[in-house]
């Protein structure tokens, strides 16, 4: 954890998203909606939040982080080449031949990623196996989880969370970007999720549901549940806003993933420098 | 003394073998881990689980999830062995051994029960028949089974002792234990049993005994065999079909679908070649039933007096 002021993490935040921006741009191709809805939380935890060391990403008692919504690797790409995981000229080749900024996240071509994700509903079992491991190794470490709302229609997740509290496991912390778009359209128009918080508390999670993009609430809540040992995962459930940060890119569906033209990039740019509405 | 003259009494089931075997591993290294699929007891690993309770997990009815929590424990530098029956172990957590073992490499190792027809009385539900051809599509997979209680232990400390992915296939059914405990055995590496010059013979798992005794059948009738035990499928033994190429005619056996198994990886490489002629002895392309092991396998063709004929058809 470091010192990190809320000023601060809210000028990453819009740092994060300019630049997973410009890297979506100029590939012509990725994902920006979900990347902005979970840029807030995302510059918490880099900036802030886990134990983590650029220049060593292998460090093994390092805090896990684990991008089950795997297709927003923009935003996390972002993080990285902010902190110099990377050099930061690395966001130009995004999707290119022989880039470790593959499409999806890719362990084994990019420093920084602690395991490949891309495919829906995935992530959080490999988040429970590291975990777990921590937990029998007596290691101090925590994994962190971001989790989309579609992909908790995956059964899978279900399983993970299962496990997850079978295990103890309070070294982990799961968010779920709770921003109520998938690809076809809203998650209510597709498969309703219900009430994801209590979904995850029913499973024995301790749960808490609060605004994605405040960043005052993201980092008190991370304050609260810091040095936790009581034996139950956390689940907190984050109300987002798809393309959050774009007037033109707010809960609008196609911009899941579309890239900006020109105009768009340009006015796009000039509205995140301005700061979050 | 030639396994050739063995007499075969003792059988043994080979997933006994991985469940004795993985506890001295257990034990030997504590990064050693078991994933159970709750069908401990019947894949042998609740000595295991008595044993090594801190290198054990049980997720329950979830496979996928399963597979999900080997990959993460492998990223920190565990081994773990996910147990369960090879018809979910192959299918059921496809794909995410696809994207979270294979496509990132991780050191987790797939060991499953109930390979091929083997679960007889089962059915076809829980007779894998395709799973080796699945796995084997794979990139970063190997492919692996033990002709016997021995060789599986072998086979299975093998695996953990090279990085990487492994599939590791048993039978449920007890099998004839043909070699002896200290004979040795290389992942990727052909088993020659026998050698000969009129026709070769390649088996894998519960089907190289049958290639035994036919070789004992076709040998006493002057015909010369060259027998391997093709334990891997992948990477499969090349050199070593390459030199069933100086004979030219080979018989493949396989408790597999002949689609996609030993035999078409040997066919494979014969067509690569250019020359040489496989005839292939394997599950028929089609499901099995509930039936006595014995009948399963003869109602495929699996069979010592199939593989004989077979050895004459193609010497004629």
């Amino acid at each position: 954890m470091r010192n990190t002021s809320i000023e601060e993490l809210k000028q990453k935040a819009i740092e994060l998203r300019q630049t997973a921006l410009t890297m979506i741009y100029e590939a012509q191709s990725g994902h920006p909606g979900g990347s902005f809805s979970a840029a807030d939380v995302v510059s918490a935890l880099y900036f802030k939040e886990m134990n983590i060391d650029p220049a060593n990403p292998k460090w093994e008692d390092r805090d896990r982080f684990v991008l089950s919504k795997g297709h927003v690797c923009p935003i996390q790409y972002s993080a990285l080449a902010l902190l110099g995981y990377v050099p930061y000229e690395t966001i130009h080749t995004l999707r290119q031949y022989g880039s470790p900024f593959q499409g999806h996240p890719d362990m084994k071509k990019c420093p920084g990623i602690d395991i490949s994700t891309g495919s829906l509903g995935q992530g959080l079992s490999t988040a429970v196996g590291m975990a777990l491991a921590g937990k029998r190794d007596e290691k101090d470490y925590r994994v962190f989880a971001i989790l989309g709302d579609g992909e908790c229609q995956e059964g899978q997740i279900w399983e993970a969370a299962q496990t997850a509290v079978k295990y103890e496991l309070d070294n982990l912390v799961v968010f779920v970007d709770d921003n109520g778009l998938q690809i076809d359209g809203t998650t209510e128009e597709i498969m309703p999720n219900q009430d994801l918080e209590k979904k995850f508390a029913a499973f024995g999670f301790e749960t808490k549901r609060i605004d994605g993009h405040n960043m005052d609430e993201i980092a008190a809540t991370l304050d609260s549940i810091r040095g936790k040992k009581n034996g139950k995962p956390t689940c907190i459930v984050y109300d987002a806003l798809k393309g959050k940060g774009v007037s033109f890119m707010e809960n609008v569906v196609e911009w899941h993933g579309m890239a900006p033209n020109e105009e768009q990039y340009n006015q796009a740019m000039a509205e995140l420098a301005g700061g979050l509405k | 003394m030639s396994l050739l003259e063995k007499d075969v009494v003792v059988k043994k089931a080979t997933r006994e073998g991985f469940g004795d075997e993985i506890v001295e591993l257990g034990k030997k290294n504590k990064d050693i881990y078991v994933v159970d699929i709750d069908i401990g007891k019947s894949c042998k690993t609740t000595k295991f689980m008595k044993d090594l309770p801190k290198q054990h997990v049980n997720v329950g009815i979830a496979e996928q999830n399963g597979a999900g929590l080997a990959a993460g424990l492998a990223t920190t530098g565990k081994i773990p062995f996910i147990s369960t029956y090879a018809v979910f172990g192959s299918l059921r957590m496809a794909e995410q051994i696809r994207q979270e073992v294979c496509y990132p490499n991780l050191n987790v190792k797939i060991a499953c029960s109930h390979g091929g027809l083997t679960p007889a009385n089962d059915g076809g539900s829980h007779q894998a028949i395709e799973d080796m051809g699945v796995l084997r599509s794979f990139p970063n997979m190997k492919v692996v089974m033990g002709a016997d209680y021995h060789s599986t232990r072998k086979l299975v400390a093998q695996a953990a002792e090279i990085y990487g992915p492994v599939y590791l296939r048993f039978t449920r059914d007890n099998i004839p234990v043909i070699y002896d405990e200290n004979e040795e055995f290389t992942i990727g590496k052909a088993k020659q049993i026998k050698d000969g010059s009129d026709i070769a013979i390649i088996a894998n798992g519960d089907t190289v005994y049958l290639g035994l005794e036919a070789a004992k059948q076709l040998e006493k009738e002057g015909i010369s065999v060259k027998l391997l035990d093709m334990h891997t499928i992948k990477p499969l033994d090349r050199e070593a079909v390459v030199e069933c190429l100086n004979i030219g005619k080979i018989i493949t056996v396989e408790d597999h679908n002949i689609i996609n198994g030993l035999g078409s990886a040997v066919s494979e490489v014969v067509a690569e070649e250019g020359k040489g002629i496989v005839r292939r002895i394997g599950i028929q392309d089609r499901f099995g039933e509930s039936a006595p092991y014995e009948k399963l396998l003869e109602l495929n063709g699996i069979t010592i007096e199939n593989i004989v004929s077979t050895a004459k058809e193609l010497l004629k």
